[in-house]
C-alpha cells in the first residue's frame, strides 16, 4: 500500500462542496504536485490529508492505517506536517520559539533549530524577534521550517512561495532537493506549472473539486495540464498529444 | 520645500525603527499623477513597511510624506483613504461575517463619505470593474483565495482613490488568473489612478508598470525603467538570484 491513499474523499463548507470524490495514491519518497485554478479544491484537499478538515464523505489512510478520525495534533506525531495557506505562526512568540515547539513532539531527524535557520538565512538575523515583526516572506519561511521541524514522513506544502523572492524561492527549492532526496515524501501546491513538473515526480491536476488529469511530471505536457486547468477534457496517461 | 506640480505623493528621508532593527533607512521615493510604479525586494527589505508609511498605518521614525503639496505624516489612515490614498493587504482581511457586496459598500460609503444611492452604484460598478457580480452575495469567509484578492482590490477600488497601493496581489494566483487580475489593473491605470505594486511575480508586475524600484535592506537600490533595473546587477545579486533579461 502507499505511504498516503485518499479514498473518494468529499469535503464541505456549508453548503459548498470543495471536494467531490478524490482519490489519490502517494508512494513512500514520492513528489506530488497538486495544481489547479483557485477554488479547485487544492487547500481544502491539503487540509483534509492534514487533519484540519474533516471529510464529509470518504477515507484517509496513512501508512495502511486508517487516520480519518484522528485529530490534526496526531498526525503531525505520526509524521504529517502541513504549511498552511496564510502562515498561521504563533505571531507572541520568537522564531526560535515557533520552531522549537513543533519540534516538541520528539520525532527523532536531522532537523534542528539550526539547520533550519541554516536554509533560511534571512531567519538568522531574526531568530528572537516576535513572529509578528516579521516580512510576509520572513514569516513564510519560518511556517515552512515549522514544518520541518516535525520532521515529518509526509510534508504538505501549501503555496510554498507565496510572498517569497525569486532568490528566496529558488532557496527554498534547493532545500525541497535535499528533503527529497534524503526520502521524504512531498505533496505540494504550485502555481509556478514550471516549477511544479520540474521538482515533482508526479502530477494531479484538480477542477471544480475533482481529479481531471493524473500522471508523471515527465509524461504530461505543458498543454495538457493547461487544458485540464481550464476544463477542457485531456486523456489521461502517457504521450496523449492534444 | 516646494513639491513641484507633477508630484501626486512623496516621501523624503524616510527611516523606520522596530526598537533595534532598521526597516527603512533614509529612503526618498515620488510618484507622479497617475504613474505606476512596481516595489520589488528580497524579503525583509522593508517594502510592506513603506507601504503602511505612505497610507498612514505606521507613523514613520524620521522623515516626512506630502501628497499633493500638503505634509500628511501625521493624517491617520483613515483620513488619507478619504483624500485618495487606498491600499491592499498582503493576506486579505474582509469583514468576514459581511457578504461581498456589503464589504464593497463599506468602502464606498467611508472613502469618499458618499452616502446611498450612489454608493450603491458605485460598489456595483466596482463589482463589475473586480469580477465579483457572480459572487455578491457571498458570505466573505466563504469565498477562496482569488475571489478573496479581488474583494481585497474591490474594497480598496470603491473608496474612490487617486492612488492605490497594492501589496502582493497577484500572489498565488495561476498565470491565467493573473493575466486577467493584470488586465483589471491596466484598466485602473486607464482610468488615471495612480499605482504603487509590491509583486514578486516579475513578469506578472512589469505588464502593468511605468518605473520599477527596488528594496533592499531599508534602501532603494534602483529606480528607473523596468528593463534597466531588472537588468542592474546589484538586484540581480540581491533579489533576483539570476539574470531574467
Amino acid at each position: 500500500m502507499s505511504l498516503l491513499e485518499v479514498r473518494a474523499v468529499d469535503a464541505q463548507y456549508g453548503l459548498l462542496k470543495a471536494v467531490r470524490g478524490v482519490s489519490l495514491s502517494v508512494d513512500e519518497g514520492e513528489t506530488r504536485a497538486l495544481v489547479g485554478a483557485n477554488g479547485a479544491g487544492k487547500t481544502t484537499l491539503l487540509r483534509v490529508i492534514a487533519g484540519a478538515h474533516r471529510p464529509s464523505a470518504g477515507t484517509v489512510f496513512f501508512d495502511g492505517v486508517d487516520i480519518t478520525r484522528i485529530p490534526a495534533h496526531k498526525r503531525v506525531g505520526l509524521g504529517i506536517a502541513l504549511v498552511p495557506e496564510g502562515r498561521r505562526l504563533f505571531p507572541g512568540l520568537t522564531v526560535e520559539e515557533n520552531l522549537s515547539i513543533a519540534g516538541g513532539h520528539r520525532r527523532g531527524g536531522a532537523w534542528t533549530v539550526d539547520r533550519v535557520l541554516q536554509i533560511f538565512p534571512m531567519l538568522q538575523a531574526r531568530r528572537t524577534q516576535r513572529a509578528a515583526t516579521l516580512s510576509g516572506g520572513e514569516q513564510q519561511a519560518t511556517a515552512i521550517g515549522r514544518a520541518l521541524m516535525c520532521n515529518p514522513r509526509l510534508i504538505l506544502l501549501d503555496e510554498v512561495s507565496l510572498g517569497l523572492a525569486p532568490k528566496a524561492v529558488a532557496a527554498v527549492y534547493e532545500s525541497l532537493r535535499e528533503l527529497i532526496g534524503s526520502g521524504t515524501t512531498v505533496v505540494l501546491v504550485e502555481q509556478d506549472l514550471g516549477r511544479a513538473l520540474s521538482v515533482s515526480t508526479n502530477v494531479t491536476c484538480m477542477l471544480h473539486g475533482a481529479v481531471v488529469l493524473e500522471g508523471a511530471s515527465s509524461a504530461l505536457s505543458r498543454e495538457q495540464i493547461t487544458a485540464a486547468y481550464f476544463g477542457v477534457r485531456a486523456s489521461s496517461g502517457v504521450g496523449a498529444d492534444t | 520645500m516646494v513639491v513641484p506640480m507633477s508630484t501626486l505623493l512623496e516621501a523624503s528621508d524616510i527611516a523606520q525603527r522596530f526598537g533595534a532593527l532598521v526597516v527603512l533607512d533614509g529612503v526618498d521615493f515620488q510618484l507622479a499623477p497617475g504613474e505606476s510604479v512596481g516595489v520589488v525586494g528580497p524579503n525583509g527589505a522593508g517594502k510592506t513597511t513603506l507601504l503602511s508609511i505612505l497610507a498612514g498605518s505606521i507613523r514613520p521614525s524620521s522623515g516626512r510624506v506630502r501628497y499633493e503639496g500638503n505634509d500628511v505624516t501625521g493624517v491617520r489612515a483613515d483620513r488619507r483613504c478619504r483624500l485618495g490614498i487606498a491600499r491592499t493587504h498582503q493576506i486579505p482581511r474582509p469583514f468576514v461575517g459581511m457578504s461581498v457586496f456589503e464589504n464593497v459598500l463599506v468602502g464606498a460609503m467611508l472613502g469618499r463619505r458618499q452616502a446611498g444611492a450612489r454608493a450603491y452604484e458605485r460598489a456595483l460598478d466596482v463589482l463589475q470593474t473586480c469580477g465579483l457580480v457572480d459572487v455578491a452575495n457571498r458570505r466573505a469567509a466563504d469565498l477562496g483565495l482569488l475571489d478573496r484578492k479581488r474583494l481585497e482590490l474591490a474594497r480598496a477600488l470603491a473608496t474612490d482613490p487617486k492612488v492605490l497601493f497594492l501589496d502582493e496581489i497577484g500572489g498565488g494566483l495561476t498565470d491565467a488568473e493573473a493575466i486577467e487580475l493584470v488586465g483589471t489593473i491596466k484598466e485602473l491605470r486607464r482610468r488615471g489612478i495612480a499605482i504603487i505594486w509590491i509583486e514578486h511575480i516579475v513578469h506578472i508586475l512589469v505588464q502593468a508598470i511605468d518605473r520599477l524600484v527596488c528594496l533592499d535592506a531599508g534602501r532603494i537600490i534602483a529606480d528607473g525603467l523596468p528593463k534597466d533595473v531588472l537588468a542592474n546587477q546589484a538586484v540581480i545579486d540581491a533579489y533576483l538570484g539570476a539574470s531574467v533579461t
